[in-house]
């Protein structure tokens, strides 16, 4: 009894983990910082005024002192390109939150809703904030429209689980359902107030009901900014129970996850990311469901890596997506949320064909 | 006294870090090991489940549950896994009431093998397993742990394999697989227990063999094995004690011998029975008696 080796030290310790991911999962994620790195300078440099990586790292450092230029970037071209990697990184680790919330690779924030009902209360901020809400709006500031796409965003999400969640059990019929039904009543809601705005108001409004990046200012971006890091910082403490929850809530429990408690951070803290980019960049559909998607295919599911994985994927979509949009149509633009619109629902088609006969519900 | 200084910390001293090497548990009377169920009732939709409910599970025994349809096994055990809550009475576990215990420390010595488990992500068959290291921080010895306990449910050749792509037999051996993962680390002095709900129920009489060796083998390294069976004869071979469950409560509790016996078995199941010893074994054999032989169809000759 005395030098009893640890009943592990008995198995092997050279074995190849046939059917583990996680080497090429810390791979691709590891290898995606730098794709986003570049992908940014590509941001910095396309656009009317064509520049140089070289003149950019210049301005950036200081070294070239070029009012035009230094207007350009840093007024222009830098806060889209944050806003982009912002939102992006937002939208799909929201969407792997939430998929893996609803045990199901067809959640997207989009679809069930949440971003309808972020939009609703952003919507109402903007229309009835001098008049209705001014008493609630004016004292918040700049904080108004975040918090109200937020608490929109929060509403829909809880609304959705509680519809589709019956004792441990999703289902995704009632899920995707109840998602078509809150987008239909948050639509007629936010239609009704755009029905009422006046039109200073329904310019901001239709640009921004397509998605954009362009009208997001350094104070909307600072604080969404904020709201997303806070939600960033939650996710990789619930990245061990989602994948517990991969296995069901039962099995999640008996593996020792207080489930209860992370479903609940999960909600808010996908409702935080989504009202936060909803906020700045408005609706962006399809960015939470094809970058999990893509990269679940590559590296696997383990959210370990997924997570920020995602981010990292959804900032590089975004910043490649704006790219595409300022080139396309130059030197006009394309609302970003048509274009990922316009490539997200082929994708999600080909997905539904893909999974036929798989779904269940 | 060990109690007092303590406190109501719900594990051994000897578990507190892991870094700690398991110094010999202190010795216990025997019933504060293991697993105790006391005059446990539950109540859904005010119809009772499990009645007056006495049970316990030594410590490197393996404990049959045994009964018809319906007859409350699985609520019995999802009391003891922690999901369903009793309406009365108390469940302990080393002496100390499961409410007690931090989740965590629960499910580092207690593995739950559920009748399915649907998995909607493309997991492969390692990834599965692995998840029952999810509780331990020990990222170093996960690879080899989940290689054997992978091997130990003939599993080994199906990791790569999408778990969604496998058989129900495979997918149950996989997660038997992630179950003794999961209580790896325990042992005679860092008391484990299973809570395995059918786990012969898709499996082929080759492999249901196997899965039970596997019991008596982890049963023998210290662990608490509670079972829930269908096929008798497996438990009455493999099985220290057997309980009969019937309409909620407990028909009858003890060694294989003294519980399957055709009066009891006739009463609970409605079948009739011979029930032989074996003599190899020297186990009780039940034998069904199936009635009339089977009709033959009568088919004319063809010219």
């Amino acid at each position: 009894m005395s030098a009893v080796a640890p009943e592990w030290v008995r198995a092997s310790p050279t074995v190849k983990p046939e059917g583990s991911r996680s080497a090429r999962a810390r791979l691709v994620t590891l290898s995606l910082i730098p794709a986003v790195i570049l992908a940014a300078m590509l941001g910095l440099t396309t656009g009317a005024v064509a520049m140089t990586p070289w003149d950019v790292l210049r301005i950036l450092t200081g070294q070239l002192d070029d009012p035009f230029l230094h207007e350009v970037i840093f007024n222009l071209r830098l806060p889209r390109v944050l806003v982009a990697i912002t939102v992006g990184a937002a939208l799909a680790m929201s969407g792997v939150a939430l998929q893996g919330l609803f045990r199901n690779p067809l959640a997207d924030p989009g679809l069930i809703g949440v971003s309808a009902g972020a939009a609703l209360g952003a919507v109402a901020v903007i229309v009835l904030g001098t008049t209705v809400l001014a008493p609630l709006v004016l004292p918040l500031g700049v904080l108004a429209l975040p918090l109200a796409a937020f608490a929109g965003g929060l509403a829909t999400t809880w609304l959705v689980y509680r519809l589709a969640s019956r004792g441990g059990h999703t289902s995704v019929a009632t899920l995707l359902l109840g998602g078509i039904a809150i987008n239909a009543i948050a639509g007629a809601a936010t239609g009704m107030l755009v029905y009422m705005a006046d039109d200073q108001q329904l310019r901001t409004l239709t640009f921004w009901n397509m998605g954009s990046l362009a009208h997001a200012g350094w104070a909307l971006w600072a604080v969404s900014a904020g709201f997303v890091v806070l939600a960033l910082a939650a996710l990789p403490f619930i990245a061990r129970a989602l994948n517990g929850l991969m296995l069901g809530e039962s099995v999640a429990t008996h593996l020792g996850f207080p489930v209860h408690r992370i479903k609940t951070l999960v909600v808010i803290t996908a409702a935080l990311a989504v009202g936060a980019s909803v906020a700045i960049a408005g609706i962006i559909g399809f960015v939470g469901l094809v970058v999990p998607h893509l990269l679940r295919l590559t590296i696997g599911p383990d959210h370990r890596y997924l997570l920020p994985a995602s981010a990292l994927g959804g900032a590089l979509l975004l910043l490649l997506a704006d790219a595409l949009a300022r080139v396309i149509v130059s030197p006009a633009e394309l609302p970003i949320g048509l274009l990922t619109a316009l490539l997200g629902g082929p994708f999600f088609l080909w997905l539904l064909m893909r999974q036929q006969g798989r779904l269940g519900s | 006294m060990n109690s007092l200084l303590h406190g109501r910390w719900p594990l051994p001293a000897a578990w507190r870090s892991p870094t700690v090497r398991p110094s010999p548990m202190p010795a216990q009377a025997p019933s504060d090991t293991g697993i105790q169920v006391r005059d446990l009732r539950v109540e859904r939709q005010g119809r009772t489940l499990v009645d007056r409910a006495h049970l316990d599970v030594a410590p490197g025994t393996v404990h049959a549950l045994v009964g018809p349809n319906g007859a409350g096994k699985s609520t019995l055990l999802s009391v003891l896994a922690g999901e369903t809550r009793q309406n009365h009475g108390q469940v302990t576990w080393s002496g100390r009431p499961l409410d007690d215990w931090c989740p965590n420390a629960l499910a580092r010595c207690r593995g739950v093998l559920p009748q399915e488990a649907v998995v909607t992500f493309p997991l492969t068959a390692w990834e599965v397993a692995e998840m029952g290291r999810l509780p331990h921080r020990t990222p170093e010895r996960d690879t080899p742990i989940v290689h054997e306990c992978l091997e130990r449910a003939g599993v080994l050749h199906l990791s790569g394999r999408d778990y969604r792509s496998l058989s129900g037999g495979e997918r149950q051996r996989v997660q038997m697989a992630r179950v003794m993962a999961q209580v790896y680390e325990t042992g005679p002095q860092r008391p484990g227990v299973l809570l395995l709900d059918e786990p012969t129920s898709a499996l082929d009489v080759r492999h249901q063999l196997r899965l039970m060796e596997l019991l008596r083998t982890d049963a023998a390294r210290g662990r608490a094995i509670l079972v829930v069976l269908h096929d008798l004869n497996l438990a009455a071979a493999f099985a220290d004690r057997i309980t009969i469950l019937e309409g909620g409560r407990i028909a009858d509790s003890g060694a294989p011998r003294d519980v399957l016996v055709p009066a009891t078995i006739r009463r609970v199941w409605g079948v009739d029975c011979v029930v032989e010893t074996d003599k190899h074994t020297q186990c009780p054999w039940v034998r069904l008696r199936y009635g009339t032989p089977k009709p033959q169809c009568e088919l004319e000759a063809s010219p």
